[in-house]
């Protein structure tokens, strides 16, 4: 009997086919029980009237839809989704590009300097916010002091006031926070490359730009569009800079559609319409998403 | 015969350009880390600063106008529940970790070598999980958490937070296993384990590096997140770091913001250091899952 | 009774489109050396691992110490195997890594420690005990990992090319150390190896393959010998086996056997050689050339020992001859063996 069961056991911990199964099954469970359920709730909010004081669900087709269509600050938001996303993602892949060459050389402190420019990423974003909050205060910003000092400006500005400056705070927010995750993405993408490689061209006479642009950059393409990647999921689906800095002002100017999403979904305690607005993420992240992972894929092909 | 002739001249040109390269190696990385870490260096001077030094605009923002003083660090400690959000985003932190390993260790196992034709499309059906924003799925899921009574508990974020983790720990993983020759595990199979043997005996001990790599990464997103902790949770006691030193510390148009400075800094350096410590394993890892993945 | 046997085996792969092994039938005698021998992507890897188990057969059975073991872990078949990088446990002492297999069995501390003595005593590898495998160089790699194979008391040493990691110098004297071992264990051993140097010098017998078939099978005399198509033929030998077209059939003969027609006696079938080139290695001449015996010149090597001292240059005509009796013939068809074709003399 008990011979009989272990061979059974036995029997399991060998089937590959079953291990396969039974290894994977418990994250999809996962998965599904909490990101696929509330996906569907999702969808299915956006098409009732569900709201914060009205609990009950009742179909209301697109009316959801069709008011956030109406309402121009959906509009601005979806624009400055992409506007923030996309200036955000190109400056993070230079940066990040530039400090992964930094920190890919040797000199000496190399571990003290690692470790600062980590601390943008490592910091919870909430704070890390309120931290800028204060460092662009409209009366008391050092950042101002120093211009000041510097005699580039009479009187303070208003970072987060002007629609132009607030755009540029929120994107500066941004990239200052991701550019260390890229750094890193990108600096492993360059220590991959075999050594050989970079050697032989600097044997074949090739300075340091000729080698940078003509052989590190080509072959580390896949790892740079990886981290342009990871770069425009977290700028995309982040709300907390906006929530903390701008709160979407001044007018709207500054509102993207995850923050809009929560601003009329909890704030405005209209759950259908919040989730109409946030179900518009999906299609668009998917859709960046497959672009690039494809565009990686030719890559590494070739 | 071709000679290969170098003059002084050129001999003096190629050590002024190393020599320019050092300086400007050296001019980069400090500026580098002066525009990474210069609001914390500036955060650390403020927390020590009294209000009539702060709050006044003619004041040099960077050095003590006034004596220094520690007012703030115990108001953070003594008036705020700090200690406690510490304590909850901990223990948050390593039950999700706790979690993710234990059903991502298996998947990524699953998906790196079990040889499966569908292996291919799942890991990047499961990559794709982690495009889901939270802003689309917290309004369902404070449902979902209402309906199991976890509402105002830490438990709600202990369960949501694995959904954001678990997708990039497989990816991660998967990166990790793949390094691993096949040999190795066959070898612990030929000398008498089980597939499930070999596992536990031979690969986790060798990935062990990459794994708490992981283990670091995911603890760096939980401690992040802020929707959901925002979302799931109002009473003081059960808030995290995220949420609850922003909540206590800005009463309304009033910001402490020394003791939000000390906040921040007392949070940021500890996890940038042990990821520090860790951040040439997770690079490893890294190039595995993004380019042979 | 066959220590390993394998019956009517196929391995496809990607959806059946690639034949790893395509219908193999084989079986080994106890205590005997045989060798895997052939090309890269032949199938030999592939069926070592499915008798070891880490594959599963698409069709047919492997048979190990007379029992069916077709479904079974690796585990459960009491072999042992040396992989091609020996694959030893970087994170474990030389001591750990071979009482690996014994801790599996649940072998007591005690008799564990002294079986992994023995077998490190037997070879010569007791004063590694506490090093790690990166500490070691390969030959002591591959000694430590056939320690590890030894103490489980396998029916049946599987080997995977466990010689080509090493260098040149110390593969030689690496053959020569396994092929002792073997002789002193006397346990049945399946070895792969696209090395015919190794297969020669190692095999009781050898069984050449390719596309996922065994082409011959048989002791290294008579496989280089007595080839049974013309693959075997110029897969083993070095320079391989001259194959001159005539007619549908292919007339074969080993180089070191077209030689100068005047020290050719007895029965034998002369051609004028023409001479292109020459090489001299370790003593012998190779030369270079064409001969016609049918409708067109085939290119042909002759192996001249450095006993035969026959003036000979390139850019002359030269008479050769090969003795009627190292003959072969081969259907051009087929490239199987044919019936002899009577050669004009």
């Amino acid at each position: 009997m008990a011979a009989g069961l272990t061979r059974q056991r036995r029997k399991l911990a060998d089937n590959d086919g079953v291990l396969a199964w039974a290894f994977l099954a418990p994250s999809v469970v996962y998965i599904l029980a909490l990101v696929g359920l509330p996906f569907i709730l999702a969808i299915a909010f956006s098409f009732s009237d569900v709201t914060g004081g009205d609990p009950t669900f009742d179909w209301v087709g697109f009316a959801n839809f069709s008011a956030i269509f109406d309402d121009p600050v959906f509009w601005a938001s979806l624009r400055n989704t992409f506007v923030f996303t996309v200036i955000s993602m190109v400056l993070i892949v230079i940066f990040g590009k530039i400090l992964a060459n930094i920190l890919i050389a040797d000199f000496r402190g190399k571990w003290v300097v690692r470790f600062l420019v980590l601390l943008p990423w490592t910091t919870p974003v909430a704070l890390s916010s309120i931290a800028w909050l204060w460092l662009l205060d409209s009366v008391f910003s050092p950042i101002d002091y120093v211009l000041r000092a510097l005699g580039l400006i009479e009187n303070n500005v208003y970072w987060l006031g002007q629609p132009g400056l607030a755009i540029g705070s929120v994107i500066a927010v941004h990239v200052w926070r991701l550019v260390p995750l890229a750094a890193v993405i990108m600096l492993a993408g360059m220590l991959a490359i075999p050594k050989d490689v970079q050697e032989q061209a600097a044997v074949d006479g090739a300075g340091f730009w000729r080698r940078m642009f003509e052989v590190t950059i080509p072959l580390t393409a896949p790892v740079i569009a990886i981290a342009a990647l990871f770069g425009a999921i977290f700028t995309f689906t982040d709300m907390t800079v906006v929530q903390v800095l701008t709160r979407g002002g001044p007018n709207n100017e500054t509102q993207v559609l995850t923050s809009w999403a929560y601003f009329r979904g909890i704030e405005g305690s209209d759950i259908g319409q919040g989730a109409a607005i946030a179900l518009f993420l999906f299609p668009l992240l998917l859709a960046a998403a497959i672009a690039i992972l494809r565009a990686v894929r030719r890559m590494e092909v070739s | 015969m071709t000679t290969l002739e170098i003059t002084d001249a050129q001999r003096r040109s190629i050590a002024r350009r190393h020599r320019f390269g050092r300086i400007g190696l050296y001019v980069l990385a400090i500026g580098a880390a002066l525009v990474a870490a210069g609001p914390f260096v500036w955060g650390v001077i403020t927390t020590f600063k009294q209000d009539r030094d702060l709050y006044r605009r003619r004041n040099n923002p960077f050095v003590f106008n006034e004596t220094p003083t520690t007012e703030h660090v115990r108001v953070l400690f003594e008036e705020t529940g700090f200690a406690k959000f510490a304590l909850n985003t901990l223990w948050v932190g390593l039950l999700v970790v706790a979690i993710t390993l234990a059903l991502s260790l298996p998947a990524a196992y699953s998906l790196a070598r079990l040889d499966r034709p569908w292996a291919g499309p799942m890991g990047i059906a499961i990559f794709f999980v982690y495009l889901v924003p939270p802003t689309l799925l917290f309004l369902s899921l404070s449902r979902i958490v209402v309906a199991l009574g976890l509402q105002d508990s830490t438990w709600s974020l202990v369960l949501i937070y694995p959904t954001i983790t678990i997708p990039v720990s497989v990816w991660l993983l998967i990166g990790f296993l793949k390094t691993l020759p096949r040999d190795i595990e066959e070898q612990a199979m030929v000398d008498g384990y089980s597939r499930l043997g070999a596992l536990g005996r031979v690969v986790v001990p060798l990935v062990a590096p990459g794994i708490v790599a992981v283990v670091v990464f995911a603890f760096t997103l939980t401690a992040s997140e802020f929707i959901y902790a925002l979302a799931f949770i109002s009473p003081s006691d059960a808030k995290t770091i995220s949420t609850g030193v922003p909540t206590e510390l800005v009463r309304g148009d009033v910001f402490f913001w020394q003791s939000l400075q000390a906040a921040t800094v007392l949070v940021a350096v500890p996890i940038a250091f042990v990821f520090n410590i860790f951040l040439n394993r997770f690079i490893s890892g890294f190039t595995q899952g993004a380019v042979k993945g | 009774m066959a220590v390993v046997e394998v019956r009517n085996l196929h391995k496809h792969f990607g959806a059946g489109k690639v034949h790893a092994i395509d219908g193999i039938d084989l079986s080994t005698e106890e205590g005997e050396y045989l060798v895997l021998l052939g090309p890269s992507g032949c199938g030999k890897t592939t069926l070592l691992r499915t008798i070891a188990g880490l594959e599963e057969p698409t069709e047919g059975d492997v048979l190990i110490a007379g029992q069916v073991v077709t479904g079974l872990p690796p585990r459960a078949r009491k072999i042992a195997m040396v992989f091609q990088s020996y694959a030893l446990y970087p994170h474990k002492s030389v001591l750990a890594n071979i009482v690996f297999p014994l801790r599996a069995s649940g072998m007591e501390r005690g008799p564990r420690d002294e079986r992994a003595r023995w077998a490190a005593g037997l070879l010569d590898i007791e004063h590694l005990m506490d090093r790690k495998p990166r500490e070691l160089s390969g030959g002591e790699r591959q000694r430590v990992a056939l320690a590890r194979a030894l103490v489980r008391e396998p029916t049946v040493f599987l080997l995977d090319e466990p010689l080509s990691n090493l260098d040149a110098k110390l593969r030689t004297s690496a053959r020569d150390e396994l092929k002792r071992f073997q002789e002193e264990i006397g346990t049945t051993t399946i070895y792969v190896t696209h090395d015919q140097t190794e297969a020669m010098g190692l095999g009781d017998r050898i069984a050449v393959m390719s596309d996922g078939k065994i082409r011959q099978i048989g002791p290294p005399v008579e496989v280089y010998d007595d080839p049974a198509d013309t693959f075997v033929a110029t897969f083993i030998g070095s320079p391989p086996m001259n194959l001159v077209t005539r007619g549908s059939t292919f007339v074969g003969f080993r180089p070191e056997h077209l030689l100068p027609v005047e020290i050719v006696s007895g029965e034998r079938v002369t051609m004028t050689l023409d001479v292109q080139r020459m090489e001299y290695l370790s003593g012998d001449r190779h030369v270079y050339g064409e001969v016609t015996i049918g409708d067109a010149p085939s290119r042909v090597i002759a192996r001249l020992p450095a006993t035969v001292t026959t003036p000979i240059a390139a850019g002359e005509k030269h008479d050769f001859a090969v003795p009627a009796a190292k003959l072969r013939f081969f259907d051009v068809e087929t490239g199987l063996r044919s019936e002899p074709v009577r050669l004009g003399s």
